[in-house]
């Protein structure tokens, strides 16, 4: 599950927030916010757009760069959403 | 207020050389529609167009002293001529106060460049000295007034505005990377760099000598701070207040000085609502004030601009600008600002000069420079509190302090504090860093070069802008207080690259409006140079002591409102095309890999995001204006966008 999570996820970071360019790095690590793909506005489309493609609720106090800032991070908070 | 142009050198004939000057007037006429004038002599030319504010009857040029030796070309205003020409009659000249230009051309006879510092002024002029047989450029203190220069011909040639230089024969019209890259990061070129290859600036505060085949160029001003050791404590603040109150009437008063009548800018905020009473009583009949206004209610300020214009009593004249305005009037106002932009608000600035001109007014007071040099904008409070959160980067409470500094952005009030540490780099940053105070600012611009074409990366290398400003900071300003060194990048670089240009000289000037800026008169930038930093910043509360002064002069319901920086709709003006319009042709992919800039994939996706309405992110919207505006430089201009299919030249990457 989670590998498909990571290519969907993986997906819709690169149509989103990197315009379909694929020559910028992004492997699972890469964190969203150091390499500015992401901002304020992009991080609660982020959420906005987990909660309707996975069917999960995130908490306000789920968003933390712990559970968001990379894609590995980002699966893996899915799937204990989705378990939980 | 008006244009120059000229040349100095050259391996070609008088005539060939007059032909030059008319062919750069016929570009800037329309700063100077009342009336203009070329001389040649020698290898040198001189040429200018007039707008008639001061010395209606005398004050036609290029002027020639009455000995023959200095002949003058100038656009601008010396606001303190009657005090200069009472000072030279002292000294035995016998002048009539009648015109600032031959106060400027008398006192640089007698003193030569040493004359500069007693010039309270606007300036930007070209004095010929015959024996010496020297051409002197110079410009104003902080940039208000604009000079750009180029080489053709063998010949040195400079003019008001870029368009003057580009109608040169000979003259490239390339974009220049390496701009394009410091406006995607500090939103300007660094002077003397402009987006122009082939064109660059006289740098605000500096002076160029052309004399026996040398162009020598320096600084005869600069913005100054003490040391941090060494900033005043000892004045009294009631003391402070009544000084600034004294200096702003005095700035105010000597720019109010014309032969026409002058009216104001009143935007609703603080800064303009200021100089439009203190205006309004010097004045002493009623005040013209004029008002920029939205269709949309996140950048409307219509309930603070009337509330104002009742309290001094103006005659308040608004414009409303709308998104379908914003998009259809881009391509005319990059016609004149001729540098990419990230921001759509200097368009709707052009309808507000526009309304000036209807209103049969020439001249204007302006409340730009106040947020530069009494910290008024957000982003010195964000500094401030960025080094509070640095100081303990483990703290969960401090980071929530950016929430109080940007009520109206929702996606900083929605945001943990771990997110916000994050965004706002807490912990991450060296807080020695010389340019810590822009570094967000810098760096979320810089996003936007994600756009970037291949080629363009290519040619840019591991080229880095904010590097490049580094090495160009004074050698005292590491010793300085962190707000100067925040507010010395702002005077220095965003003002007069952005600020004075973008949003003020050109949608100015293209209305025939002169603008003028008490609170950037050289004294007012000393004192508030010499300031505490706690009297202009106090907690996180901007421009503390102005706000003092001016609860003596306007509601206090202006002075304790909301900040609202000035913005236009961005993206969202492009949102939804009614039909086929230039948009589509400057962003088409042929015309994307014409120029070689932007990735034509990416900025396609960028493109349909935005005519979505769906562009919400900073990066984002400045992407979008930014690859808009750039690509309407390189691939033609107003006029000819509409048949830009048919073989305008474009103007590539190299």
């Amino acid at each position: 599950m989670s590998d498909d999570t990571k290519a969907i996820l993986r997906a819709f970071i690169v149509e989103n927030f990197l315009f379909g360019d694929e020559s910028q790095p992004l492997t699972a690590d890469t964190s969203l916010i150091d390499n500015d793909y992401v901002d304020s506005t992009g991080i609660l489309e982020l959420v906005s757009y987990l909660e309707e493609t996975f069917g999960i609720k995130v908490a306000d106090t789920d968003i933390i760069p712990a559970n968001l800032d990379s894609l590995a991070r980002i699966a893996a908070f899915v799937d204990r959403k989705q378990a939980g | 207020m008006c244009a120059i142009a000229g040349y100095f050198g050259g391996n070609f004939s008088g005539e060939t050389g007059a032909s030059y000057l008319r062919l750069m007037l016929d570009h800037l006429n329309h700063r100077g529609p009342d009336g203009n004038g070329i001389l040649v002599n020698g290898d040198v030319g001189l040429a200018h167009a007039r707008l008639s504010i001061v010395g209606l009857a005398d004050g036609s040029q290029p002027m020639v002293s009455t000995d023959g030796n200095l002949s003058i070309s100038y656009n601008g205003e010396v606001f303190n001529y009657v005090e200069l020409c009472q000072e030279l009659n002292r000294k035995g000249h016998n002048l009539k106060s009648g015109s600032d230009t031959q106060v400027l051309l008398t006192a640089f006879g007698d003193k030569g460049l040493d004359c500069l510092p007693d010039l309270n002024g606007d300036f930007a002029f070209a004095i010929h000295d015959r024996t010496r047989q020297r051409l002197v450029l110079a410009r104003d203190r902080v940039g208000v007034r604009p000079l750009f220069y180029t080489h053709c011909n063998g010949a040195v040639f400079f003019a008001s505005e870029v368009q003057a230089l580009l109608a040169l024969p000979g003259v490239s019209h390339e974009l220049d990377p390496i701009a394009l890259d410091q406006t995607f990061t500090l939103w300007c070129p660094i002077s003397p760099r402009t987006a122009y290859a082939a064109i660059k600036e006289l740098p605000p505060g500096h002076v160029m000598v052309l004399e026996a085949g040398m162009q020598r160029i320096h600084a005869w001003w600069k913005p100054e701070f003490p040391d941090r050791s060494d900033v005043a404590t000892d004045a009294l603040p009631e003391n402070q207040i009544e000084e600034l109150e004294a200096l702003l009437v005095d700035a105010t008063r000597l720019r109010l000085r014309a032969d026409v009548p002058v009216g104001a800018y009143l935007s609703g905020g603080l800064d303009s609502s200021l100089l439009s009473a203190l205006a309004a009583k010097i004045h002493g009949h009623e005040l013209r004030t004029y008002s920029l206004r939205f269709d949309s209610v996140e950048h409307d300020e219509g309930r603070w601009q009337g509330m104002m214009a009742e309290s001094i009593g103006s005659h308040h004249v608004s414009v409303t600008s709308s998104h379908d305005q914003i998009r259809d009037e881009l391509p005319t106002a990059m016609s004149s600002i001729r540098q990419p932009i990230l921001r759509t608000a200097p368009v709707p600035l052009q309808s507000l000069a526009r309304s000036v001109r209807d209103d049969g007014r020439k001249v204007v007071l302006t409340g730009e420079g106040a947020d530069e040099i009494f910290a008024g904008y957000d982003l010195f409070r964000e500094a401030k509190a960025r080094r509070f959160c640095g100081r303990q980067p483990s703290s969960a409470r401090r980071p929530r302090i950016f929430q109080r500094l940007y009520p109206y952005l929702p996606g900083i009030q929605q945001q943990t504090p771990e997110y916000l540490a994050r965004f706002f780099g807490i912990g991450a940053e060296d807080l020695q860093d010389p340019l810590y105070s822009h570094r967000p600012r810098f760096r979320s611009t810089a996003s936007a070069k994600l756009f970037f074409s291949s080629e363009l990366r290519g040619i840019l290398g591991n080229y880095d802008a904010a590097e490049e400003l580094v090495s160009q900071l004074p050698d005292d300003f590491r010793r300085w207080h962190p707000l100067n060194q925040a507010q010395y990048l702002e005077t220095r670089y965003l003002l007069p690259g952005y600020i004075l240009s973008a949003q003020g000289d050109r949608p100015m000037m293209a209305n025939a409006v002169e603008g003028r800026f008490p609170f950037l008169d050289h004294r007012v930038v000393a004192f508030a140079s010499r300031l505490h930093p706690d009297r202009k910043l106090k907690g996180l509360r901007e421009k503390h002591i102005l706000k003092e002064v001016a609860r003596r002069h306007i509601p206090g319901e202006i002075i304790d409102r909301p900040k609202q920086p000035y913005r236009a709709p961005d993206a969202a003006s492009f949102a939804k095309p009614r039909g086929p319009d230039y948009l589509r042709t400057v962003l088409s992919p042929e015309k994307l890999k014409a120029s070689a800039f932007f990735n034509p994939v990416a900025v396609g996706k960028l493109a349909d995001k935005a005519m979505l309405g769906e562009i919400a992110s900073f990066r984002d919207n400045s992407a979008f204006i930014g690859v808009l505006s750039t690509q309407i430089l390189a691939i033609g201009m107003s006029d000819s966008l509409s048949n830009c299919e048919n073989g305008i030249s474009p103007n590539h990457v190299r």
